[in-house]
């Protein structure tokens, strides 16, 4: 495969489970500074897509290029080391750490053993930790234990740990989940400030919430791409339609 | 100054707690008891080596190994078979057809040393092979068991059966190991008898400094940014792993640490005892080595040599009275702290302790104000009487 201007390029992936195509011959392409929201109905493939980049799930077939390299051969630690972030669905943060200590412990430095021992938290880390504190509304929080904060908070908190590490690809799998409508303001104000100068790859349900973030939007369908492009478009794309109203 | 304060002692209440702990065992414990029972204690405090790999690895790191005695055995029989050989000079071993070589090889038709055996003659690479012998078993079974993703309840059932082979092992293997009567008859340590009273006194106390030296190193990995890497692989490893980590690294890391902890343990055990044999091996010191810990509470470095104290004391003096029931009350006790204490003693300690002191100073007040209203009254009858 050729190299693109992409900063993600994925090409004719597949993965199949036991003959079960989850995600079957799938090409999509992100840009930089892009903020693209892939939907689709429940089984469409989505979550799969997103496991298969960061390497929790090993592809079948086909390529999937970040920056030009190829992930599907690296190791989960190295596809982040590449500069790829991952926030799961359901929040997962440390809950028996403090807010600081969970963004302590994502800040990109002392990774090995060795490294991790004779890590100090200087003024640098600190600092850090404080401005992405702020940004992701929780700098009040810092030093509560994490499994004090409400739901919302947590998946803000989740995405502050991938920011720490400044990815140059951030995927969310359905980041305002359990939020209230206040929160879900502030999570597409706080997506729309972090996509610049990174790419997003954000799964969501909540077309309210897409419309507000979306730049581009791709339908998945059984493993496959249905449509794409802006909201509008895709909206009255009639198979798009099928698909959600259909049955 | 600092540094080595939070670090190495944990803070203010750390040091408190290491500070009570070195009092017990430098000065109370000597004073308090007669040779014969703090030999004893010397010996139970060899385990506490073990407890506390495990609270590095059981209780931050959230692995649980049945198979510590393995690590304690090797340790043990590395210094065992350095003392053994010191042992059997040709002039002591004159009536075994073949002089200079151990007792029980003779006993098994040995004509000749093993070839494993000849460099234990050197007390510098014991020495080595009692920290790297277990280490790096450790490092091949970590290996080859993280790097699969091979985890919890495996775990602990496949370090379980190593302990089980390695048994076996050791007594099948009769004339190269002494078989089930382990190493026995240890006298001397570069010509220095450690069996009389005074050199019981001073290993004693080597094996003290030892343990506060090996608390002291698991509190430095645990204050680090690797202890609260373990708290958060425990809790949540997949966002490790996708923080960008490579897990099973730090996984082999603390399981070699633990593995090296244990073996010093070992080691010390050999010396202050006098012989090693494969009852310290198998799976049942290994459960009890867990059991020390969950009862000391396995995230507390100190409570853990408290927890190993206790049921040991216990069991010395039960078993002492009703040998056959021990077993069943060691099991009841490990099913009770797990499902009423699941953080031992220290957990009791952390919940209950601070308002016990409290308590006590509210008596004090309690009983000061009284005292006061009591003067008044009668000072105030004094008054009314007058």
């Amino acid at each position: 495969m050729s190299n693109t201007d992409f900063t993600l390029a994925i090409e004719d992936l597949t993965v199949s489970f036991d003959g079960f195509k989850a995600v079957d011959n799938l090409n999509l392409y992100v840009d930089k500074d892009e903020l693209r929201v892939v939907i689709g109905p429940n089984g469409a493939g989505k979550t799969t897509v997103l496991d298969l980049i960061c390497g929790k799930t090993k592809s079948t077939s086909g390529s999937i290029k970040f920056k030009n390299k190829e992930l599907t051969k690296l190791a989960e630690h190295e596809i982040v080391h590449a500069g790829v972030g991952r926030k799961f669905q359901t929040p997962s943060i440390y809950e028996n750490l403090s807010v600081y200590d969970n963004l302590e412990v994502s800040f990109p430095r002392g990774r090995g053993v060795f490294g991790s021992l004779t890590f100090k938290c200087d003024e640098e880390v600190d600092t850090r930790i404080r401005e992405v504190a702020k940004e992701i509304f929780l700098e009040e929080f810092l030093d509560m234990e994490s499994a004090l904060l409400s739901h919302g908070q947590k998946q803000w908190l989740e995405i502050g740990m991938l920011l720490i590490q400044e990815p140059e690809l951030l995927m969310l799998d359905e980041p305002v989940a359990g939020m209230s409508v206040k929160e879900r303001e502030q999570t597409a104000e706080l997506l729309n400030r972090i996509c610049k100068g990174r790419s997003v790859l954000v799964i969501e349900h909540d077309m309210d919430f897409v419309e507000k973030i979306a730049h581009k939007v791709t339908v998945l369908h059984q493993g496959k791409i249905l449509a794409e492009g802006d909201m509008k478009t895709v909206q009255n794309d009639p198979n798009v339609i099928e698909v959600y109203l259909g049955h | 100054m600092n540094f080595v304060y939070d670090r190495f002692l944990g803070g203010k209440n750390g040091a408190i707690g290491i500070a009570v702990l070195a009092a017990l065992i430098f000065i109370i414990l000597p004073l308090a008891l007669d040779l014969f029972r703090l030999n004893l204690v010397g010996k139970y405090l060899t385990y506490a080596f073990a407890a506390v790999s495990l609270v590095l690895l059981w209780g931050y790191g959230g692995i649980l190994s049945l198979g510590q005695g393995v690590f304690f055995g090797l340790g043990g029989y590395c210094m065992a078979m350095f003392l053994k050989l010191e042992a059997s000079d040709p002039e002591t071993t004159k009536i075994q057809s073949t002089p200079g070589i151990p007792d029980f090889m003779d006993w098994n038709q040995l004509t000749s040393l093993p070839w494993f055996w000849e460099p234990f003659n050197n007390f510098g690479f014991t020495v080595a092979a009692v920290i790297l012998v277990p280490t790096i078993f450790a490092l091949i079974i970590g290996y080859s068991m993280f790097k699969r993703r091979v985890g919890g309840v495996y775990f602990a059932i496949i370090t379980q059966i190593i302990a089980l082979i390695l048994t076996v092992l050791i007594v099948g293997q009769q004339g190269y190991t002494g078989g089930i009567n382990g190493i026995t008859d240890l006298r001397t340590l570069n010509g220095w008898d450690i069996r009389d009273d005074s050199s019981k006194y001073i290993l004693y106390f080597i094996n003290a400094f030892l343990l506060f030296g090996v608390i002291f190193l698991s509190r430095f990995i645990l204050t680090s940014k690797f202890g609260r890497l373990l708290l958060a692989m425990r809790d949540k490893e997949d966002r490790v792993r996708f923080s960008g980590y490579d897990v099973s690294n730090f996984k082999i890391f603390v399981f070699c640490i633990s593995a090296m902890i244990s073996a010093i343990g070992g080691a010390m055990f050999t010396l202050q005892v006098g012989f090693m044999s494969p009852s310290f091996v198998g799976i049942v010191p290994s459960i009890e080595m867990v059991i020390f810990a969950a009862v000391g509470g396995r995230m507390s470095l100190i409570g853990v040599v408290y927890g190993t104290l206790l049921v040991n004391f216990g069991k010395t003096m039960f078993s002492e009275s009703f040998p056959e029931l021990w077993l069943y009350l060691m099991g009841a006790l490990f099913i009770g702290v797990v499902m009423y204490f699941p953080n031992g003693l220290a957990g009791i300690w952390d919940k209950h302790g601070s308002k016990m002191l409290k308590c006590i100073k509210n008596m004090q007040c309690v009983g000061a104000v009284k005292s006061m209203l009591e003067s008044r009254r009668i000072a105030k009858a004094d008054a009314s009487g007058e």
